[in-house]
């Protein structure tokens, strides 16, 4: 690892302030991307602000319909929060397949966000559940937040608080997990809101990071079960390839992923 | 360079270090503690795992900065004198390691299994829960027979304190 700079912040106002002082800093959350990336001389920040220990940026809470994670909850919290569970459960699930153990310890759900890997879990359930990322500049919908391969709408030194999901009628998760990595080999998201509006997302599997599945979204809106799917073929181009599984293959996985993901929500 | 104060198996210890360092140098290199490991260097083994205020995390993956202030426990730190911890003796008893490499890991994050599964462990959970612990000795076998084994002696443990 090359030369940095530790700073803790106690307020996400410091976190601000620190990052704005330095010349190239970068936000540490759980460091469970940051820091093996950093180790590897891919990163190089001049400082690292760490927003771990920030009280304000921890926590689950549930309101009406809506069930905020604020953005420095590890995934263990969330995977054994009651009030997550009862709220969204797949939620929950999703956050309980995440890396190991020991990686769910310290990982965080705004630090997953923040980074928008390809194979994350968390971008598919923002973006099934049309959640809405809160920073400390302003809300940002999932739809918007997300641009890509590693690439988010965040500004430079914008801090996210937390993410904010309104309580769906139903909602599944089911992930096709790389054996080592624990990374998904591609994973769906499905849910389907109080009004009837279906909305399916798969992490994994585009070259483009997380996306939203068209074809799966009317087939199952127009019947609300995994056998409604079994005709549908996912189209191959712009999907992600490389020794684990041929684009094709990730394809194929999009499709029973999704089928699962609806048998899962019931 | 920082100061870094922890309290490492209930010692207060301050080491000056480079911001880069990672808590797992810190644990070996300053405190001279060489039973924590580092297998992969990539938070995929598990040989480095401590616990940070009773959780179990990758000591390589972590800054010593992140550490400031927190209560680690390594191998080191679980026996009572002479007299194993019970998660220890469970993994001689068994047969739970060959080489050894991985196995202080192991016992850490088996440890942190026992407490968050308590009486409910059955041999699928376990080996789900070992997940992030790499062994290429054992076939994972006798060290799965070993946290079974270990988490009725730490019950029995428990009800006897």
């Amino acid at each position: 690892m090359y030369q940095t700079t530790y700073h803790r912040a106690s307020s996400v106002d410091e976190a601000a302030s620190l990052f704005g002082k330095a010349s190239e800093a970068k936000f540490l959350a759980g460091g469970q991307t940051l820091l093996p990336v950093m180790k590897q001389r891919l990163a190089s920040p001049s400082d690292v602000v760490d927003l771990s220990k920030i009280k304000e940026l921890i926590g689950v809470e549930a309101s009406g319909d809506t069930l905020t994670i604020k953005a420095a909850t590890p995934h263990y919290d969330v995977a054994t929060s009651d009030t997550a569970k009862k709220a969204i459960p797949a939620l929950a699930y999703l956050a309980s397949l995440i890396g190991d153990p020991a990686v769910r310890y310290r990982g965080t759900i705004g630090g997953s966000i923040a980074n928008n890997d390809p194979a994350a879990d968390y971008p598919a359930a923002l973006l099934a559940l049309g959640a809405t990322v809160k920073t400390n500049k302003r809300s940002i919908p999932a739809q918007d937040f997300f641009k890509g391969l590693f690439t988010t709408a965040l500004e430079d030194g914008e801090i996210i608080t937390a993410v904010s999901f309104p309580v769906p009628a139903k909602a599944g998760y089911s992930k096709m997990r790389h054996p080592a990595s624990r990374f998904a080999l591609t994973a769906v998201f499905v849910a389907q809101t109080k009004s009837g509006e279906v909305c399916v997302a798969a992490t994994g599997a585009s070259q483009s990071g997380v996306m939203r599945v068209g074809a799966i979204e009317a087939a199952l809106k127009a019947n609300w079960s995994p056998s409604a799917l079994d005709s549908i073929s996912i189209p191959a181009s712009g999907l992600l390839a490389d020794i684990h599984g041929s684009a094709e293959y990730r394809a194929n996985l999009v499709k029973v992923m999704a089928q699962r993901a609806v048998t899962a929500a019931g | 360079m920082s100061t870094v104060k922890l309290t490492v198996n209930g010692k207060a210890v301050a080491v000056d270090v480079e911001d880069r360092t990672l808590l797992v140098h810190v644990l070996r290199d300053h405190l001279n503690l060489t039973g924590t490991h580092v297998g992969c260097d990539t938070s995929q083994c598990g040989a480095c795992v401590v616990h940070m205020d009773g959780r179990a995390v990758k000591s390589c993956t972590m800054l010593a900065g992140q550490a400031d202030g927190a209560s680690v426990t390594t191998i080191e730190g679980i026996a009572k004198g002479d007299e194993l911890h019970p998660m220890q003796a469970a993994f001689r008893d068994n047969h739970g390691l060959q080489c050894g490499y991985c196995t202080p890991g192991m016992i850490m994050s088996a440890i942190d299994i026992v407490h968050r599964h308590g009486g409910q462990l059955d041999e699928a959970t376990v080996r789900h829960e070992l997940e992030g612990n790499i062994c290429r000795c054992t076939g994972y076998h006798n060290i799965v027979k070993a946290v079974l084994d270990a988490a009725g002696r730490m019950k029995v443990s428990q009800a006897a304190e």
